[in-house]
């Protein structure tokens, strides 16, 4: 037996539909202001430097060491010194942090050591960079100072290791935890070894999702001044360390505390040098971060085929 | 005792199986079971969802060890050899028995990067040779004439009975002696399931198939011989079309004739 069916309008209250839409309405334009916020800030901070900066920018500033003439001065020594310090401890950071998420998600068995592991990266993710670079002052800089030579790129990149290598382990457990494990259970089934199935299935799929994560980790450390001004990375640098394994253990300098450098200075040019410089940072990270997405957006593609 | 072994095939016994039990942590799944499996047969293993069928399967190319809280005891034995004495290796192990799974899993590499994923690990890195045996397997489950043309393709990009088909290529590339099928055409639309019910005809003349299904009509379709499985209990074995038509316990005969389950 069929319920009586209802005669009422689709139409419903026209009040109430008014004060939906009105709500409605209302909260996208909050969400929209928001947005505009955070933009207009952005554009103005933008805005600002390449005012101060651009007309600066030049080959030449680019290939010339920091000088005391402000017109003269560039910054070679200090993008080469940030570019060096980002590979070397890209090669770090990258097979042990990797290695360590490898462990975590494919081997280590889940109980109280794998708990205070996984507390313990967590919290170092959250540590105060300056804290590293007390840390990597006495154990790098004094302690190692053998190996390391002192206050040397090389110093600096075990340092800006141990920083980023939380961030590069978070990043590649997520890449491993999203290989479908049904992938794994085909790759034993057919008579693969646990490391033939990691390194052969599971490490091929998930690396996009790892490249992605240690790029975004690298990005950060480019932008850290704080640790390596403890680690003593010098102001004053006029010349280019060589590339080679003794280069490793030569003093450098970065782009930030480049910039830093300048903008304590009284001339009016230098901080004009430091907006420069900015720019030059700025599009550094750009690209940094548009390779990583456009890594991410790739690996998306993969797992919907 | 209800148990398997009191049916003599007339084909020789692949594996012999005596009171496997299997349990995670209190629960019992697979409870004393002793089967013998006919050699170059389908063996098709029925039952309603939970009934210990796919644990059981899973129990003979041991990967059962790979989930946590999972012991096994008893006895199965491939040739008259231990699976579970000390000094097996399962790697040696998983190359005689082959698996394929419900939900087919193709990595995500090329169709000739999957097929050659079995052999390659077991140490042919001969291009020739790889090439070789991809194309042998391809065409044994009956998938060649599709791909050939395009091995160097993502297998993601093939239909779902397509990739279904390159998973049991795959499985076929590394010669195994036994096919482990875990309910393979429950995901894919008739078609595609015939299409792998006739491979599973062909495939009886080399290999010893042991297929687990919920598809009762398949099961008499497909199989020489069939397990009836309840609550982790072997109730019946017999030859296929016994077990169907005069069913010895009231059990199977409840089963089949849909009174549950």
């Amino acid at each position: 037996m069929t319920a009586p069916q209802t005669t009422q309008p689709l139409a419903g209250d026209a009040r109430r539909r008014a004060r939906q839409r009105r709500r409605d309405r209302a909260f996208s334009v909050l969400c929209s202001l928001a947005t505009a916020f955070g933009l207009v800030v952005l554009a103005t901070l933008v805005i600002d430097v390449v005012y101060d900066g651009a007309h600066r920018l030049s080959w030449e500033f680019l290939t010339s060491f920091p000088s005391r003439r402000p017109e003269r001065a560039g910054i070679l020594s200090a993008l080469v010194g940030s570019i060096w310090l980002m590979m070397t401890t890209a090669v770090i950071a990258f097979p042990i942090g990797v290695g360590t998420a490898i462990y975590l998600e494919e081997y280590a068995r889940p109980g109280r050591l794998q708990q205070l592991i996984e507390v313990n990266i967590a919290n170092l993710a959250g540590v105060p960079s300056i804290i590293y670079g007390l840390l990597g002052l006495q154990i790098f800089v004094r302690v190692l100072s053998p190996l390391t030579g002192g206050r040397t790129v090389l110093a600096g990149s075990l340092t800006m290791a141990l920083l980023v290598m939380p961030i590069v382990i978070i990043a590649s457990r997520e890449a491993f935890k999203a290989v479908p494990d049904t992938l794994r259970q085909g790759g034993l089934a057919l008579g693969a070894s646990r490391w033939q199935v990691v390194s052969r299935i599971v490490l091929p799929a998930a690396l996009p999702g790892v490249l992605t994560g240690t790029i975004l980790a690298l990005a950060r450390a480019v932008g850290e001044t704080a640790p390596l001004i403890m680690i003593g990375a010098l102001t004053y640098i006029a010349f280019l360390p060589e590339v080679s394994l003794d280069g490793l253990r030569t003093p450098f300098t970065v782009l930030p505390i480049q910039i830093f450098n300048w903008v304590s200075r009284p001339q009016a040019g230098f901080h004009v040098n430091a907006a420069a410089a900015t720019l030059v940072l700025l599009g550094f990270l750009l690209l940094m971060n548009t390779a990583a997405i456009i890594l991410r957006n790739r690996y998306q593609g993969h797992r919907e085929s | 005792m209800h148990d398997g072994t009191q049916v003599t095939p007339s084909a020789s016994v692949k594996l012999r199986v005596r009171d496997l039990t299997v349990r995670y942590g209190d629960k019992v799944a697979v409870d004393g079971v002793s089967m013998d499996v006919p050699e170059r047969r389908v063996t098709a293993l029925i039952g309603p969802s939970g009934c210990g069928k796919s644990t059981f399967l899973r129990c003979l190319n041991r990967m059962n060890d790979h989930i946590r809280g999972a012991s096994v005891t008893g006895r199965v034995e491939i040739d008259g050899l231990d699976l579970y004495a000390p000094d097996t290796d399962p790697v040696v192990l998983r190359r005689r028995v082959g698996m394929v799974f419900q939900k087919s899993n193709p990595f995500p590499k090329t169709i000739f990067e999957n097929v050659a994923f079995g052999p390659r690990v077991h140490g042919v890195t001969d291009k020739v040779a790889l090439r070789e045996i991809v194309e042998r397997s391809l065409q044994r489950a009956a998938l060649w004439s599709e791909v050939s043309d395009r091995l160097d393709t993502s297998a993601l990009s093939l239909s779902g009975g397509q990739q279904q088909r390159l998973c049991i290529a795959r499985a076929l590339a590394v010669e195994p002696d036994v096919l482990l099928m875990d309910e393979p055409a429950s995901a894919l639309d008739p078609i595609a399931t015939t299409k792998i019910e006739d491979l599973i005809h062909e495939l009886k003349d080399e290999y010893t198939v042991v297929i687990v299904t919920h598809n009762m009509q398949q099961a008499a379709r497909v199989s020489d011989f069939t397990a009836y499985f309840y609550l982790g209990r072997l109730v019946e074995f017999d030859a296929t079309e016994r077990l169907f038509t005069k069913p010895t316990h009231r059990e199977t005969e409840d089963y089949i004739t849909g009174r549950f389950g």
